[in-house]
Order: C-alpha cells, then structure tokens, then sequence
C-alpha cells in the first residue's frame, strides 16, 4: 500500500487531492506516519520509529495505525502497491 | 485632513446570496472620510468570501460558534485581541448577538467597543414578542403564535388563513399552504434552530425595508426607507431603491425615540393593497443591504462606530432619493494555500 | 530523551461550509482539579467512575441565591427540596446554611427528621401522602402543602381525630405563559378552584390557612414567568386580607430555576442562557412588592429551589474504556459512566471535558456509556480530543436528581464523594457490593439446589 502520488501533503498537516478537488486535515503524527509510508517504510519500520519518539505501546499503535489507514482507503488517498 | 486611525472588527464575511452584511459595512467603513480603518474580519467558516477579500479585509480570524458558548469565544477574543488591538467590533449576524450582548461588559475592560441594543431592546422586538411590541408600541403587527409542539399544528385553522409562514427563532421562514406543509417547516426548523416555532398569518403585498441608526438616547441618527425589487428565491432583496416615504419614516423615528434604539437595525414590512403597514420583523442589527444608505448620502457604519467610541456624531436628515442597489456577484480566483491557511490556522 | 505523549493519527476532511474548527484553539478546557484536589487521584482512590460533590459551589451558590433575594425582599427562607439530592451530608450542608426541608414523600419525611430538622422547618409537598404520614406530620407542627380535595378533607378528618389545627397551604397551578402548563397538581387559579379551596379552608374551624404555594415547571427559563406566578399569588392574597382580613404567614414560590445545563435541542448553551438569581428575584419580588399586600404584613418569601443550588456542584468522573469506529466512519468513544447513574443525560447534552491536557486535535465523537443496552448513549455528538483508553473525562452539571433517580442496573452505583472546603474529601455515600442487593432478595426453598 502506499499514498497515491498526485496528493499533496505540506507540514501544516493539509492534504489536498487533486483528482478529487478534496481536501483534509492531518495532526502531526498523522502526518509523520504519511511520510514514512511514502518513504516506502513498511508497518512494522513505521511501528519502530513511533514507539521510540512516543509513549506509547505495540498493541495501542498497531489498532490506531490500521485505524488510520483504514480512514485514508475510505477517502481514496491509497493505492495498492505493483 | 488627518483621518483617524482605528481597527474595526466585523463578522458575516458570507457574502454569498443569502448575504452576511460584513462585506458592505467594511466597504462602507474603508470609504469614510473620518477613518482610516484596519479591518479585522471574523469568520465562522473557511469559504465566506470576504476572507479572501485581501483590499478591504486586513486580517480574518475564526471564532467559535456561539453555541460554543461564550466562554470559548472570549477565549478566542482575548487570543485575537492581544495581536490586533481591536477599537470597534461590528457584529453582524442574528444569532451570535445574544452572545455578544452579554460578554459586552467584559470586552471593554479588553478595550473592545461595541453598539447594540440592550437586552430590553434584544427582547422586546423579538419574533415571539412581536404581538406585544406591535401593541405596546401601535404598530399593526401579523396575527402571529409560538408553537412548541407539532400536536398544535391542526388546531391552527381556527385562527389562521392559510398561506401561513413558519417561522425559527432565529433564522428560517417557509411559507406554508397548508397543515401538511407547515408539519415539514417545523421539523425542518425546529431542528436547526430549536423551539419555539412562530406560526405568523401571511400578508399579501409589497415589501418596504428600513435601515436605521439609533443613539440609545432616542435620537434616530440616520434611516433610509427601501423598496425591495428584485427578490430572490431565498427572499432576498437583489435590486432595491431608496424612497421618499414619509410615513417610513416616521414610523421609523416614532420606534427609535420611544424603545431608545441603541445601535443598527433594519424593519420589514408588508404594505398591503390598501395602503397599510404591516411590521413583519425587527432585525437588531445593520441588515446586508446597508451600501444603498452610503450610496444614498449616510454612511451609517461610520456613523455607528463614532458612536461606539463616543466621537460626536451629526444625525443625518437627507439622503438621496432613487439610488438604487443591484446586487451582482463575482468570481474570485484564489489559490489553494490561501484556503489551506485559513483552514489550518484558523487565520489568514 | 524522554518520549512525547501519544496522540493517535487522524485525518478529517474539510467539509466546506460545515463548521470547521481546525486550526481553533480548543472548544473545551480539561478540568484536572475540583477544588484543588486532582481527578488523577479522587479516582486512583475511590475508583472510577465516582461521583464527586464541592461543599464550597454549594455554599457559595446558596449564599449568592441568598443575597438575590434578601437585598430586594425583606422576609426570605429557603427550604432544600430533598427529591433533587438527599443524600444525608448534602441536606445538612444547607441546613447549616438555614435551610427549612422541603419534602413529597414519608420516606424524605423520615430522611429530615432523622436529619434532626424540626418538624415545625418541614413542608410537606406531593400528591400522595398517606394517613399515617398526614399523623405524624401533623403531629410534628410541619406545614402540609394540600394537592387536592381528597387530601384536604382527609386532613380534616385527622385533625378532629387528633384535636389539633393543622397548618396548611394550598398549591396553586396557573397559567403563565409557558408551555407546558403543570395543572396536574393542586388547584388552578384561572378557573376558581383555588379560590374555592381556600374558602374552604378559611371557613373550616379545624384547618389555618397559613400560606400559597405555586411550582410552575421545571428547568425554566423565563423568570418571567414566575412574576406572573408571584402576581397570581399576592391576588388570592389580597382576596384574603379583604374578605377575612386575616395575612397569610408566607407565600411559597417553589422551585424550577434552570441551572448551567444545556437541554438538547437548545441553540446557546445553558451556561448563557439560563436566567441568573438576580433575574428570577427581580421578577417574583417585584410582584410582591409592587401587589396590593398590606406592606406591613409582607408574607413570608419560600423558595424550594434545588437543581439550581446543586448542580453545578456536582461532577461524575469517568474513564474511557474504549474507542471505536462505527460503520459510518464516526468515532465511538465507551465510557464507563451509563445512563443508569446519569439520568439527566435524557434530557441534557452535559458538558464534557477531558481531564488531562491535550492537544487541539479534535474528532467528532458519540460518547457512549458501558451497559449493554442501546439507549446508554451519554453523548450524540460532541467535539472531543483524541482520548485513549484509561484517559478519564468529567462529566460537569450532575448534581441535581442523578443522586436520586439514578438506578441500580447491570452494574453497581459507584460512591459519592464530598469535598469540603479545606480540600479534603469525604466519602458520603459508599460504593454497592453485591450484597447490598442480593441481601434483600430471597429465595423459595424449592428454587435453591439445580445441577448443570
């Protein structure tokens, strides 16, 4: 999975999409989790670098990590990987 | 000659077509000849035009909703306020007044002047009390009753005629044909804008508006009687013309010298084939149509921020009859990052 | 490097033209402390969720209901309606404070006396009081509030079997102006039947009429509305005084005042809408001073308010036991705090805050509560931080009847605390064990052995 390439993502935390003419809001880890993702880092890499900077722990991350990912699908802001 | 420097907060930037007077009171505050005025826009959401409006707008800031409480909005006030150093705040909107009425108190001691009516005033000429200020005042008024519960619709034939309006406390008015008709309309409404819902008899004819300015000591300091002619599907007048009607008037000076009207307002009325008035409505506040007062010869904005910093203000007795006002609207182009700023800020 | 605190991703679109409140400093403010006691603690010490009370918020809002009206009305008593909360430390917080109790059953009867109020500071309200409650009251001198006929004539009826002079009120119900119209209890003023109850009684040797009693509705918001009950009142009054010439002793305008609470469906806030103490005085005493009473025999003000003085001192502390997602995409957040302790949550949208600091970082959440039952729904909508599991959140306006009409369901009703005014907490009332239901339960000989 990754983010799909036309969408623009600025560090304010405002993604704008293009195609769609959508746009949304990021808070900062969001937009953290959306560069590691697009710097090709998988779950589990992802995972590793949240859990060193931020109290928190595996099994919280993982659900809100899926959660997270889930909301993007649902808003057409991924595509799945060839 | 020296104009006087002065920063002016304004909200209802929404100049879409049911509009928000903002626009045109900024314009008529840039114009003045007495200020030279900062705008401090205040906006509610991120596509009301008059935030990208960067001539006669300096700065915009999102406040909260009132019905965030005023807590949250002194909060944001007092944010704002330590950046900008506000003189004057020109509310624009119905249903943000009641909230900035009852923090007028703590925002002088902040150093920001407002002009509205008392809570008196605020009352007395509301909707569900229009009978009463119809009666207590001699103004004929629309047979009208507060409805709190759909059970009372059907009982309704006795009293009205139909077409009837439906009415919300603040905002909102359907006309209804029949029983059916107003059972939708008070769904509608009351879901968006609570109970009580004003059931008020329809009356057939033309409509007349008035804008005006009181003093608070009775004095009316500019009024400008307007025929509505052009109206759109939302009941907004979109052409309107400046009249010589000395009855208006009249009317108009009698309400402001006997309530003692202390800022902007504008009436509604409904005149009828034989020639009568009928008060529909009485807004507390400058109503969007305010340019054809500036146009007409009374810059009542300025007028009303003298008056909010206590500078002496000369009433106006003339304007120029047969101005008119025709509504257009207009396409900005504005790039994506200026609506990314104000959407993730909450200023631009 | 110490780590930074967690908050969860989120994405949220712009809807244009919807309300959008990114970007704004934050709606709500956490409430760490009440009272200067910290919510980290009251619930790491008395468990969570827990029920917690400021001494001080009821006292200082006593005193401020107070000054209202003794600076505009020369005769004031207020008396504690028990039905809104009573707890034993509550009632005797305002009976510190000279509060009368003001009471609608035999059990709250019971409940003042064993609090050691005089029966002469009782007034007995309610539609059904029995005979053997009637008795004792009359007996105790406590003022007794008549709903109907069939309790004035049982009255009377005690009254000779005891020889003595009860003192009675009536309560009057009347129309002013707002919607709906409680004629449910008492006589009405409009139609005469009040009118004709009290010359009853004034005419029967065995009954003094000593005062009015009005209660126009509940959570009002017009203090308009009680001039015109305060009006209607000091008119029976002055009716009185010319046909008997006899002055009544006091005039009893209930209760009613809203407190800070927002009910649903309302536009503001209750916080800026609810009409002060200041307002409602100014409305009641304004009738009776500018009504035709002989000022030299001003009766008696009563005041019965009780939401309005012990709301805002009330708090339920809760903890979040789960977030989830709904097939619509809407955040879901599970507190441990139901509807089965907070009742109010029916009719109120209850203020809300988180009781840790967060970022301004919001989503739209339905709050719900923890029994399996769909209506436990505490909040529908509402604007929230990111909250995790084990973050807890207070729950602000729960004085008023969640003490009293709360209900032993699924779960047991966790304990009451009390702040009092150096900061320390007392527990008032204790947490349910099982046993504290089970123990009234008993089972039939035949239903005590099964095999699986």
């Amino acid at each position: 999975m990754n983010i799909k390439k036309n969408i623009a993502l600025s560090d304010t935390g405002f993604i704008f999409n293009p195609s769609t003419g959508e746009s949304f809001s990021v808070n900062p880890i969001g937009v953290e989790i959306i560069k590691l993702i697009r710097d090709g880092k998988e779950k589990d890499q992802i995972k590793e670098s949240i859990l060193e900077k931020y109290q928190t722990d595996d099994a919280t991350f993982e659900r809100d990590y899926y959660d997270f990912v889930n909301i993007m699908n649902h808003y057409n802001l991924t595509e799945i990987d060839e | 000659m020296n104009k006087k420097k002065i920063t002016v907060a304004v909200t209802g930037l929404n100049a879409v077509d049911n509009p928000g007077p903002g626009v045109p009171v900024i314009r008529a505050l840039k114009e003045s000849e007495y200020f030279d005025a900062r705008i401090i826009g205040f906006s509610y959401e991120s596509l009301e035009p008059g935030i990208y409006m960067h001539d006669i707008v300096d700065k915009t800031y999102q406040i909260p909703y009132p019905s965030a409480g005023t807590e949250s909005l002194l909060q944001r006030l007092e944010y704002i306020n330590d950046i900008e150093h506000i003189d004057v705040l020109i509310p624009n909107f119905d249903a943000e007044l009641y909230s900035f009425m009852k923090i007028e108190d703590t925002m002088k001691t902040m150093g920001i002047k407002m002009f509205l009516p008392t809570f008196e005033q605020f009352e007395e000429r509301h909707k569900v009390n229009l009978a009463t200020f119809g009666k207590k005042y001699d103004i004929k008024v629309p047979y009208d009753r507060a409805i709190f519960s759909t059970s009372e619709i059907f009982g309704l034939t006795g009293d009205f005629t139909y077409p009837v309006v439906v009415k919300g406390k603040y905002y909102d008015a359907s006309i209804a044909y029949n029983p059916e008709q107003v059972l939708t309309y008070f769904n509608k409404i009351s879901s968006k804008w609570g109970l009580p819902i004003i059931i008020q008899q329809f009356i057939y004819g033309s409509e007349y508006n008035v804008i005006a300015l009181g003093d608070g000591e009775g004095n009316t300091i500019g009024a400008v009687p307007m025929r509505k002619q052009f109206i759109t599907d939302k009941g907004k007048a979109w052409a309107g013309i400046a009249i010589d009607d000395k009855e208006l008037l009249k009317m108009t000076h009698d309400i402001i010298g006997k309530t003692k009207w202390r800022g902007g307002m504008e009436l509604e009325l409904m005149k009828t084939a034989d020639n009568e008035y009928y008060m529909l409505e009485i807004n507390p506040r400058i109503p969007a149509w305010v340019y054809l007062a500036v146009g007409a010869g009374q810059n009542l904005p300025e007028a009303l921020v003298k008056l909010a910093i206590g500078d002496e203000v000369k009433p106006y007795t003339e304007f120029k009859v047969g101005k008119m006002f025709i509504r257009y609207s207009w396409d900005m182009i504005v790039d994506i990052s200026e609506f990314e700023h104000i959407s993730t800020f909450g200023e631009f | 490097m110490e780590k930074l605190r967690y908050e969860r991703p989120i994405i949220k679109k712009l809807e244009t033209g919807m309300p959008n409140k990114f970007g704004m400093r934050t709606e709500y403010t956490p409430m760490t402390h009440i009272d200067g006691v910290a919510v980290k603690e009251l619930i790491k010490e008395y468990g969570s969720p827990l029920f917690v009370l400021s001494e001080k918020t009821m006292r200082n809002t006593l005193k401020s209901a107070k000054q209202a009206f003794t600076t505009r009305y020369p005769k004031v008593q207020f008396a504690w309606s028990y039905k809104t909360n009573y707890l034993d430390a509550v009632c005797n917080v305002f009976h510190q404070e000279g509060s009368w109790a003001e009471v609608v059953s035999g059990f709250e009867y019971q409940k003042a006396l064993d609090n050691h109020v005089p029966g002469n500071k009782i007034i007995f309200n309610g539609p059904d009081k029995s005979d053997s409650d009637l008795k004792r009251a009359i007996s105790n001198d406590s003022y007794i509030h008549i709903d109907h006929l069939e309790e004035l004539y049982s009255v009377i009826s005690i009254a000779k079997e005891l020889n003595k002079k009860p003192r009675v009120s009536i309560r009057v119900n009347m129309d002013t102006g707002i919607y709906p119209m409680w004629d449910r209890f008492g006589f009405n003023y409009e139609n005469g039947q009040a009118w004709d109850a009290i010359n009853k009684i004034m005419l029967s040797e065995h009954l003094e009429l000593v005062g009015l009693h009005s209660h126009i509705g509940t959570f009002m918001l017009s203090a308009n509305a009680y001039a015109v009950a305060a009006f209607k009142l000091a008119d029976l009054t002055v009716n009185i005084q010319r046909k008997y010439d006899y002055h009544l002793k006091y005039l009893d305008l209930g209760g009613g005042f809203a407190s800070k609470n927002t009910l649903k469906g309302s536009f503001l806030p209750g916080a800026d809408i609810s009409p002060t103490f200041n307002d409602f005085a100014e409305a009641i005493t304004g009738s009776l001073i500018n009504s035709e009473i002989d000022p030299h025999h001003l009766p008696v003000l009563i005041l019965e308010t009780g939401r309005a003085l012990i709301d805002e001192a009330g708090f339920l502390l809760g903890s979040v036991v789960a977030n989830k997602r709904l097939s619509t995409g809407k955040r879901a957040t599970i507190i441990d705090v139901g509807v089965n302790i907070m009742f109010t949550s029916f009719w109120y949208e209850h203020k809300l805050t988180p009781a840790q600091e967060f970022t301004h970082y919001t989503e739209d959440t339905i709050v719900y509560g923890p029994l399996c039952m769909n209506i436990d729904v505490i909040r529908e909508n509402v604007n929230l931080p990111l909250l995790n599991k084990g973050d807890q959140v207070v729950i602000h306006y729960v004085g008023a009847y969640n003490m009293t009409q709360w209900m032993q369901f699924i779960t047991l009703r966790p304990k009451v605390v009390m702040i009092d005014l150096k900061g320390k907490s007392h527990i008032i009332r204790d947490n349910e064990t099982n046993s504290s239901i089970t123990s009234l339960e008993k089972i039939p000989e035949h239903l005590m052995k099964f095999e699986l």
